[in-house]
């Protein structure tokens, strides 16, 4: 059996960026409806453009998530998705051609061994892990597993995070940081914050090659808002929520996929901000 | 000076976090991080400010009730092998228990640092109450979270929150118990932390809640320690405390830290008992991991998903610990063992019985290891027993486990064991 194909973020975001664009990134958490469910639905997702997936392992404990992603990840648990089933959701994923990162709190990676996981995640056709719950002043034993198995790590800054915290994350993250439009948690906002822009101009200063905004991104004109300065857009909430609600699996399909197509639609018609 | 050769990098009493050991840490959102630093700088100025710390001394003098006193109970001591046992005080402090004395000097470091608001989770009902009451003092917006399940356990408390003007919010997610209120608080503080202040109620949690809130419960053990020496001549042979988050516990260990003959046990809840799955014994039954901030022993799955706890006392009812009592287990400093509910309330009568005081049933664990203590050390034994609160609160949940409710089936009540009636 050959390797499954690595697609890395950071190549990707830099191929979007030469065609003029910004990358359209989707979360969906593993498990939902159930673990072929959100395989499909990240599928259809990247059929109607999203260009790169962020898969969440669903967590008992998710405090940086809002009531639509808690709803979702307790009914992946309440419906036995285990930790392990993320392996091969990715490698499902990965043959699409997208670049599929992570996205997991740290005490389930922790549990189940951080180079062990690595290693697993790598061989599934990973890109690497966004860690909402981990910084890196903490993340040695994360950040020698990423660089034995060549994954990316996706940290987080805030708008209250320090110049020097800027610096420190920026230096850590490889792949791209993930900027957090707004103090809060996850969830669909009318309005985002005025300091995201900021916060991507003061990042890119502070040395990060590739900077992707989220929280609160839920329309098309929101998603076409900040990719004007944004490397990526990542919409959570606005993929999830309507899969929750759908009626059935092939509904589920449909709705994410008109998602996905208004948020692609919106990022294509951005107007870049020279940087 | 107790050890004048031992100097104080022989200490075990010096520990500043962020770690504790392999313990301890800041295992949170980015966005948390500019508070938590200037939480942590503010506090390393405000605790050798003596404006900071005479503040706190007079409130303790005038508003908590400090000193709290000890008392022995030989009637009690009856049922704890004959051994002489003595309780630290802290039912007596304002608002009925130890948290006090944390949250007083949390409400004066929000007000130093220049924050409106403040946000706390509480399990009991203690926390939040004594928060509540230090937000009506300090005229602080006050907004409790408390899980679903627990508001029902203890309505009076909710009542008394709301009495002194905090908002509390019911937390409907998870198991609804603390561990889901402090998940809610963390939400809260991510999304207000311009204004708000998170006054964590426990030594656990990120860096520097667990050196910050110890060190404002440290006066339980350095009173204490003092009391016995007036009241014996001596040092306690044993101190027991029960064990949730650990604040308790750990503010009358650490007076006793470096003195070596006293054996410094945790009590943790054991619920139905260790073996049934359905407890709260996070050290005796747990694993190292990450929860609410912190690496630390925790209640948690092969996947690492954390486990429901289960503990007839809302207040132990918690799947995490805090790291300094993690290391203190991993160095063997202290031990650490669960007693059962039907053990705690045992002791709990007990106590009521041949005392008159009314106990936490959180205090009634740290009585019922002691009950124990004493009879595995004898009659010539001094057990120090954090009486962590009183058990007003409790009232309601210990008819109903006795049957003294008219409503109830049965008026079962159970004989005190060992003791004739």
């Amino acid at each position: 059996m050959s390797a499954p194909s690595r697609n890395r973020s950071g190549e990707r975001l830099d191929a979007l960026r030469a065609e003029g664009r910004a990358a359209l990134i989707g979360y969906l958490p593993v498990g939902f409806p159930d673990v072929a469910g959100s395989v499909a639905a990240a599928v259809a997702m990247v059929e109607a453009g999203v260009d790169v997936i962020e898969l969440g392992i669903a967590y008992s404990d998710p405090v940086m998530d809002g009531p639509v992603i808690q709803d979702a990840v307790e009914r992946a648990l309440a419906g036995g998705v285990r930790v392990r089933d993320v392996f091969g959701a990715v490698e499902g994923i990965a043959a699409t051609g997208a670049p599929v990162l992570v996205m997991s709190y740290f005490n389930p990676i922790l549990r189940y061994g951080v180079d062990r996981f690595a290693r697993d995640l790598a061989a599934a056709g990973g890109a690497g892990i966004i860690t909402p719950d981990l910084i890196p002043d903490e993340a040695g034993e994360w950040i020698a597993a990423s660089d034995a198995h060549d994954l990316d790590r996706v940290f987080l800054v805030a708008p209250s995070s320090t110049p020097e915290r800027l610096t420190s994350t920026a230096a850590a993250s490889r792949g791209f940081v993930y900027a957090a439009s707004t103090m809060g948690v996850t969830g669909e906002r009318t309005s985002l914050g005025d300091r995201a822009a900021d916060l991507v101009a003061d990042t890119r200063a502070a040395g990060a090659e590739r900077v992707c905004v989220g929280l609160g991104v839920s329309t098309g004109q929101q998603a076409e808002q900040v990719a004007a300065y944004a490397d990526g857009v990542i919409v959570g909430s606005a993929f999830v929520g309507p899969l929750v609600r759908a009626s059935g699996p092939a509904q589920g399909l449909e709705a994410v996929a008109a998602v996905a197509a208004d948020l692609s639609a919106g990022v294509r018609r951005a107007v870049r901000v020279p940087r | 000076m107790d050890h004048p050769d031992r100097s104080i990098a022989d200490s075990l009493a010096t520990l500043e976090g962020p770690y504790f050991g392999d313990f301890g840490g800041r295992f949170v959102p980015e966005a948390l991080i500019a508070a938590l630093d200037e939480l942590d700088t503010e506090y390393q100025k405000a605790k050798v400010d003596p404006g900071f710390t005479g503040e706190l001394a007079r409130l303790h003098r005038t508003y908590t009730g400090r000193p709290s006193i000890i008392t022995e109970v030989p009637r009690f001591a009856k049922h704890a092998g004959g051994a002489r046992v003595i309780l630290k005080r802290e039912d007596l402090n304002h608002t009925g228990s130890h948290k006090i004395n944390n949250v007083l000097g949390q409400a004066l470091l929000t007000k130093r640092i220049g924050k409106t608001r403040v946000i706390a989770e509480t399990g009991a009902g203690q926390h939040g109450v004594a928060t509540a009451t230090a937000a009506a003092l300090f005229d602080l917006d006050c907004v409790i979270y408390m899980g679903e399940e627990d508001t029902r356990r203890q309505a009076l408390n909710v009542a008394r929150m709301r009495l002194l003007g905090a908002e509390v919010i019911p937390v409907t997610t998870g198991s609804r118990t603390l561990k889901d209120a402090i998940n809610e608080a963390l939400r809260d503080w991510v999304t207000n932390v311009e204004t708000t202040n998170y006054v964590f109620g426990t030594v656990a949690g990120p860096h520097p809640f667990p050196a910050m809130v110890r060190d404002l419960q440290r006066i339980i053990g350095e009173e204490a320690r003092a009391q016995v020496l007036d009241l014996v001549g001596r040092l306690p042979d044993a101190v027991a405390a029960c064990v949730g988050g650990g604040s308790n516990a750990i503010g009358i260990f650490h007076a006793f830290l470096d003195d070596a003959s006293v054996r410094l046990i945790g009590l943790e809840a054991g619920g139905d008992g260790v073996e049934t799955g359905r407890h709260a014994a996070t050290i005796t039954a747990g694993a190292p991991g990450v929860l609410h901030g912190a690496r630390s022993f925790l209640l948690q799955d092969e996947d690492g998903q954390t486990i429901e706890s289960h503990s007839i006392s809302a207040g132990l009812d918690y799947p995490g610990v805090g790291p300094e009592h993690s290391w203190l287990a991993s160095i063997h400093r202290a031990e650490y063992r669960p007693i059962t509910d039907a053990q705690a309330m045992d002791a709990f009568k007990v106590m009521c019985r041949t005392e008159g005081i009314i106990p936490a049933i959180e205090s009634s664990h740290a009585l019922a290891g002691a009950m124990q203590l004493g009879r595995e050390l004898g009659p010539d034994a001094v057990i120090l027993v954090n009486l962590s609160g009183r058990g007003d609160k409790d009232v309601e949940t210990a008819a109903r486990w006795f049957g003294m409710l008219d409503d109830d089936p049965a008026a079962n009540v159970a004989e005190i064991p060992g003791e004739e009636k």
